[in-house]
């Protein structure tokens, strides 16, 4: 292994790293307790290949369809709790907002006759509203979130009970909103998606290789950007040739081919987010008051509005979450958004590495702990498990997971990398 | 030494309630110069540095900065006028790395998107002006930093700002010796940088090592604005304990007003 010295610009010496530095850096930061998603994606393979061996049709490209739109509503949760945990807070009302949003939706999609492009803007300004209030309580009132979202937990779940009319079943018909979570794109259409995501992914990682080389500065090396690239080639090129086969159950009636929507909506998403966390001044200053709250107040942050913002888009993510969930059952019920839904979705997220504690998080690790969650449920309901050992299972899960975080910040904390 | 002062505060009066925590408290910041602002707990050393950056409105007083008479009323003013203040708790964010940390709350944008490349580039700068380097990497997260590493990154932040006076509340209280010695040849290579610096310590050796200057509070009184040259140790140490030493300090009557607010001890 060869390290060459170079300056950067400013004149502070910094070591260029080569391709082996970088991954031995990688591994220290391992070492270290700074674990990020690595758990969760051996997790994932392991999960697979147990769940494969054990029933063949989980490999299916039918099965693997059917887990985009099975794992949607709690992955989108997640992804909007990200937000909320990285504050060291919690949202246990996300749940039952989804199920009250998506009830929104349904009750004037069928009861009131609107039409989709008016009845899902409802649902996420629903959405958007629920998050303010939650937030405002938490920020301005000073009361913990732990107890303003159980509340709210209590709450919602009246709520969409006395939207439903006592908990009459409202099913919908419009298709647009049917189409979201049980359609497909056609083969042409999700090859397309593919790879404009690969060239898009490509584009993005060399071009800050180009700006950051062009001002002197230190760059990743070329063999870590490239094989970093590729990797996402193959996953994505591999997903979209699995899911464009032929995988209805009896092609000759009707023929079932193409990426799901739901698919691109949560990739369109995760996209959006991962640019709001890691490029934006707002990203920056979700982190710093998830790091040092009082830090962020002497550098001027509104502290206070960072916190109702993380708020809004938990339950904004919820909503859609909840539309998407209303679209897969075609149709809502009290049990909408319930039951599991919430403890699945922190799960997730804190299966895919975002820290209780705060500080800590990205919007893929409710992508990945929301795949991990997805293939349980999954796997397990394949092998004919009941719901209660699932439960148990993905309880135990999620425990794992919270104490390797745990853990891995004491670790962290002993070696002084966090 | 300079012939005006960068930063004179004249007749400083603060309250909280009905405790008077500032009596007509002056201090003068010579540009090129570390002022050392000393006093024991109590006499009204964080109060004053919190008047002068805006967190604390003050009762009565002027502020004059650079010959001109000025308001602060918020920690914005503070900083459009040069104002830094480098709290003894960091205030830093061990969850982000140097160049965010240094920028924090001030970040430099292209459109909506950070600009990341100018912002290392001008971290880089810095530190290089400050003759730092002994960080393997601007990317480093804060938290992997040792204790004088963090103060560096602190002062730096507070000197990214072309700011004029840079106030350190005690910057070596947590520090080891060798620690003490770089963040303290760092105070002096901020002034010698041309700015005004005002250093609140406990730690006399600090003191003497670096400070061109010594401002002694007594009891919420400005007992003594001396040259460190003219000084002794000793004559400081009575300064900030008793208010007066020899014919230096408050005159004795003033001195002995506020003694007897010790409990157990009157006289």
């Amino acid at each position: 292994m060869t390290t060459t010295t170079t300056t950067t610009a400013g004149g502070v010496r910094v070591v260029k790293p080569t391709v082996a530095s970088h991954i031995n850096d990688y591994w220290g930061r391992i070492r270290g307790g700074d674990l990020g998603s690595l758990p969760a994606i051996l997790g994932l393979v392991v999960l697979c290949l147990i769940f494969g061996v054990a029933r063949e049709t989980f490999l299916s490209s039918l099965n693997f369809a059917n887990l985009f739109s099975q794992g949607a509503q709690v992955t989108f949760i997640a992804m909007g709790l990200v937000f909320v945990l990285l504050l060291g807070e919690i949202d246990l009302s996300a749940g039952y907002a989804s199920g009250v949003c998506g009830a929104v939706m349904a009750v004037l999609l069928t009861n009131h006759g609107w039409s989709w492009y008016t009845a899902i803007p409802a649902a996420l300004v629903t959405g958007l509203a629920i998050g303010f209030s939650l937030g405002f309580m938490v920020a301005k009132l000073g009361i913990p979130s732990f107890v303003v979202t159980l509340a709210a937990f209590l709450g919602f779940q009246g709520v969409l009970l006395s939207l439903l009319k006592g908990g009459i079943n409202v099913s919908i018909r419009d298709n647009f909103v049917l189409d979201l979570a049980n359609s497909n794109m056609s083969v042409g259409v999700s090859w397309t998606f593919a790879i404009v995501a690969i060239v898009g992914f490509a584009a993005v990682q060399l071009n800050r290789v180009r700006s950051r080389a062009a001002r002197g500065l230190v760059t990743d090396p070329m063999g870590i950007v490239l094989a970093r690239i590729v990797g996402l080639a193959i996953v994505i090129l591999l997903a979209t040739t699995v899911l464009t086969q032929e995988r209805s159950l009896n092609p000759v009636i009707i023929s079932v081919k193409g990426v799901p929507i739901v698919a691109p909506i949560i990739a369109v998403f995760f996209i959006i987010w991962t640019f709001v966390l890691s490029r934006t001044t707002y990203g920056r200053h979700v982190y710093a008051v998830g790091g040092n709250a009082e830090a962020a107040r002497r550098a001027g942050i509104a502290v206070d509005r960072i916190r109702i913002s993380v708020f809004v888009i938990c339950s904004f993510m919820a909503s859609i979450g909840g539309i998407l969930a209303v679209s897969r059952a075609n149709s809502v019920d009290p049990n909408t958004g319930g039951s599991n839904i919430l403890l699945y979705s922190v799960g997730a997220a804190v299966i895919g590495g975002a820290s209780l504690f705060g500080g800590k998080g990205k919007a893929i690790n409710a992508l990945i702990g929301g795949a991990v969650i997805a293939v349980i449920d999954n796997g397990m309901g394949l092998m004919g498990y009941s719901s209660g050992t699932k439960f148990i299972a993905t309880g135990v899960i999620l425990l794992v997971a919270a104490s390797v975080d745990a853990l891995s910040r004491r670790r962290a904390a002993a070696t002084g990398t966090r | 030494m300079a012939a005006t002062p960068l930063l004179e505060l004249r007749g400083i009066d603060k309250s909280f309630g009905p405790v008077q925590v500032l009596h007509d408290v002056g201090l003068t910041v010579y540009p090129g110069e570390v002022t050392a602002l000393v006093g024991d707990n109590g006499a009204g050393k964080s109060t004053l540095v919190k008047c002068v950056s805006g967190i604390y409105t003050m009762d009565a007083g002027t502020v004059t900065f650079d010959g001109n008479q000025v308001a602060v009323h918020n920690p914005r003013d503070a900083a459009a006028l040069g104002i830094e203040v480098v709290y003894q708790d960091l205030a830093l964010c061990d969850n982000l790395d140097i160049v965010q940390n240094m920028f924090l709350g001030r970040e430099k944008t292209r459109g909506i998107v950070l600009d990341e490349p100018t912002m290392e580039q001008m971290a880089g700068d810095t530190l290089a002006g400050l003759s730092v380097r002994t960080v393997k990497s601007l990317r480093q997260l804060v938290a992997s930093l040792s204790g004088g590493q963090r103060q560096t990154v602190a002062i730096a932040k507070a000197v990214l700002w072309n700011s004029r006076v840079v106030i350190l509340d005690e910057p070596t209280a947590a520090l080891g010796v060798a620690q003490t010695a770089q963040v303290l040849e760092l105070v002096r290579r901020l002034a010698d940088n041309g700015l005004g610096v005002v250093l609140i310590s406990h730690n006399m050796n600090d003191v003497f090592a670096v400070a061109d200057r010594i401002a002694a509070l007594y009891l919420g009184r400005t007992a003594a604005e001396v040259k460190t040259t003219d000084v002794t140790h000793s004559q400081i140490v009575e300064l900030i304990t008793a208010g007066r030493s020899g014919n230096l300090g408050l005159p004795p009557e003033k001195a002995s007003e506020f003694i007897d607010i010790t409990p157990g001890d009157h006289q």
